[in-house]
């Protein structure tokens, strides 16, 4: 575990609906540190999504601070924070999020896009996180053509392709099977034993014990956070499972 | 992002839509289209215009014998003859801009070949005439000097001339009479056409001045040496001007006319006149240009609309593009890139049937058309600056678009 790469101070975000002020968080203040792999749990409405936009920097807080990777984010214009996620901040989404006309390749190259790299490193770089989850062969596949679990494995090479220092992966088994999901979590446990953070929104209480760590919110509010003891192994937990037909097939 | 890459990523998106991207391209193509069409049904008209100058003579001053003024009765131009042959020659021996003076008498007269007759104009004049009025002989060959000087009866016919004295005969060598005076034809004026002002200029008879003045036209009683006109050659067409003033001095000193005293004869720079004609064939240019570019607008509304539409669809691309980096800007200027894309191919399209159009408007209008450069660039700009002007406001409204909500968007 290293230094602190996550410290919130008493953040909050209230938003205005309709002439009545909904505070979706109240005073937050947590750290996380490099190297963690964190779950965060609540019901709808518990302030864990707003959490997360901030976290993720799409959003700037009421009051209170951020801090991120030792850089107060706080109270960055919208340019500086797209220069942030850009640059620190990998997103895996639910539905994934991937462009439906452009191939594997192309999505996954798409934040370097907006950092200005060359476009013969952007190949070489989107090539490799591709083979990292294990989709070199599908590398110009459209979307359509692939499965739900190779697609959310192009969305985490895309999280992955600007070396970030944090990954932020909203309920990113959602829309998959059982199996699926242990094989994303695998590659999400792959990933942070590289060093790499990792933030999990999820409600299925199942995954969320992949994580080392479970923050649970309510009403605006950290209700809990406890560290696993023993976190799933989900390379374990894939060879107990049965063998269904080799998704990889499908496609 | 380079602008390489935004229109690779735009060219992509508008593939997407094919059929909806060609039907608002179509918008532009047919304004630059139209645009392209019009400009050179008017430069067609101006070219003709300029070629009605230039078959007048370019670079030509008329000098006009003034008009008498008998016991406060004044008189039309020309009536009273204050300018002779002599004021001609000083002209062109005084005046180092002045190419030829050639002084001229002109009037009507019955003519007669066969069993055929024509009244038209004869013109009196020196061999400088061919040359100050850029007029050539096509056929036969024009009088000289010594003709002039012999007041040999020679004459030099005008196509129109030609045409109803003679149909399809050849007149050289035939003996015309002109006012009972039998006259040699030796040759044959080119065809000049209408003049500015619609006179049939082809309609005319040239003999040599002093032939004209002895057995045509009479000679005035007042002065023998006395010419209706002087027409004047302008060696540059820059230096029109002071020829007309020191064509004014020369003259007002030969004339002995004391500083009160008014011109006694005119000069017409025929030029001036012609640039009315073409300043007005101009506006009419403007005109249809102007017409042809509201078409040109409403192909802009096209392109917003489904900019904006497009804008609406995406609205989760673009979301996620934010998610990963993208700054407003970057969202701004893919948008853009891909409404200019939009429009400068319906430009380069536009442009291509432009073309088309306008050299085939001669075959079924019988109109001239002139396509030029100008219009075609003017055309293509506009077409970009369309682009960018309405894909403005849709790709700014993808820019201000709150990437939380934009991913959230169903």
């Amino acid at each position: 575990m290293g230094a602190a790469l996550i410290e919130t101070h008493e953040l909050t975000k209230n938003y205005r609906v309709g002439g009545q002020v909904v505070h979706a968080l109240r005073q937050v203040s947590l750290e996380v540190k490099g190297g963690e792999f964190v779950a965060v749990m609540g019901p709808s409405g518990s302030g864990k999504s707003t959490f997360m936009n901030l976290l993720g920097c799409l959003d700037g807080p009421t009051s209170g601070r951020y801090v991120l990777d030792g850089g107060d984010v706080s109270n960055l214009s919208g340019d500086a924070l797209a220069r942030i996620r850009n640059a620190k901040i990998g997103f895996v989404f639910q539905g994934f999020n991937l462009l439906a006309r452009t191939t594997a390749l192309e999505n996954v190259e798409l934040p370097l896009l907006y950092s200005g790299r060359p476009a013969r490193e952007r190949r070489q770089q989107a090539q490799g996180k591709l083979e990292a989850v294990g989709l070199a062969d599908r590398a110009d596949h459209h979307p359509s053509q692939l499965s739900g679990g190779q697609q959310q494995r192009v969305a985490i090479a895309r999280a992955l392709v600007n070396d970030p220092v944090l990954i932020l992966a909203d309920e990113p088994t959602g829309n998959l099977d059982t199996r699926t999901s242990v094989e994303v979590m695998a590659i999400l446990q792959d990933l942070n034993r590289q060093g790499i953070t990792v933030v999990l929104v999820t409600h299925e209480a199942d995954i969320s014990q992949f994580a080392s760590r479970v923050i649970t919110f309510r009403d605006g509010r950290v209700l809990r956070d406890e560290i696993v003891t023993a976190p799933r192994e989900a390379r374990r937990v894939l060879a107990s499972l049965p063998l269904e037909e080799e998704e990889d097939d499908a496609a | 992002m380079n602008a390489l890459a935004s229109a690779r990523i735009a060219v992509r998106a508008l593939r997407v839509n094919k059929l909806r991207s060609i039907l608002t391209m179509l918008g532009i193509i047919i304004g630059v289209a139209a645009v392209i069409a019009m400009v050179s049904i008017g430069s067609g008209a101006q070219a003709r215009i300029a070629e009605q100058i230039q078959s007048l003579g370019s670079n030509l001053l008329i000098v006009l014998s003034g008009s008498s003024n008998t016991g406060g009765v004044r008189q039309g131009l020309g009536s009273q003859l204050t300018i002779t042959e002599e004021d001609a020659w000083a002209i062109q021996r005084e005046i180092a801009s002045v190419q030829v003076a050639a002084p001229m008498m002109r009037g009507n007269a019955q003519v007669v070949w066969g069993n055929l007759n024509w009244s038209t104009n004869v013109q009196g004049t020196t061999p400088e005439f061919f040359e100050a009025r850029e007029w050539p002989v096509v056929s036969g060959q024009a009088f000289g000097q010594e003709a002039v000087d012999g007041a040999t009866k020679v004459a030099l016919l005008g196509q129109t001339v030609v045409r109803n004295l003679f149909a399809d005969q050849d007149p050289i060598g035939q003996i015309i009479r002109i006012k009972k005076v039998p006259f040699t034809v030796i040759g044959i004026l080119d065809k000049k056409g209408q003049s500015t002002w619609g006179q049939d200029q082809d309609d005319l008879i040239v003999v040599p001045l002093s032939t004209a003045k002895r057995k045509v036209l009479g000679v005035s009683q007042a002065n023998a040496r006395s010419v209706g006109s002087i027409s004047i050659r302008v060696r540059d067409e820059a230096d029109i001007k002071e020829a007309e003033a020191q064509t004014r001095d020369l003259l007002r000193q030969r004339h002995r006319l004391q500083g009160y005293q008014d011109d006694d004869f005119q000069i017409r720079n025929l030029a001036e006149f012609a640039e009315a004609q073409e300043q007005s064939s101009r506006v009419m240019t403007i005109l249809l240009a102007a017409v042809a570019s509201v078409s040109l607008f409403v192909g802009g509304i096209g392109i917003m609309n489904i900019m904006l539409v497009s804008v609406t669809e995406r609205t989760r691309e673009i979301g996620l593009r934010m998610a990963v980096g993208a700054r407003g800007r970057d969202i701004l200027m893919q948008f853009l890139v891909e409404a200019v894309t939009l429009s400068m191919i319906g430009g380069v399209i536009g442009v291509v049937v432009g073309i088309i159009v306008s050299s085939t408007i001669p075959y079924f209008a019988g109109w001239r058309t002139l396509i030029s450069a100008e219009s075609i660039v003017i055309a293509f700009a506009f077409a970009a600056a369309v682009g960018i002007f309405f894909g403005f406001y849709p790709a700014r409204k993808a820019a201000q678009l709150n990437p939380i909500e934009a991913l959230r968007y169903e």
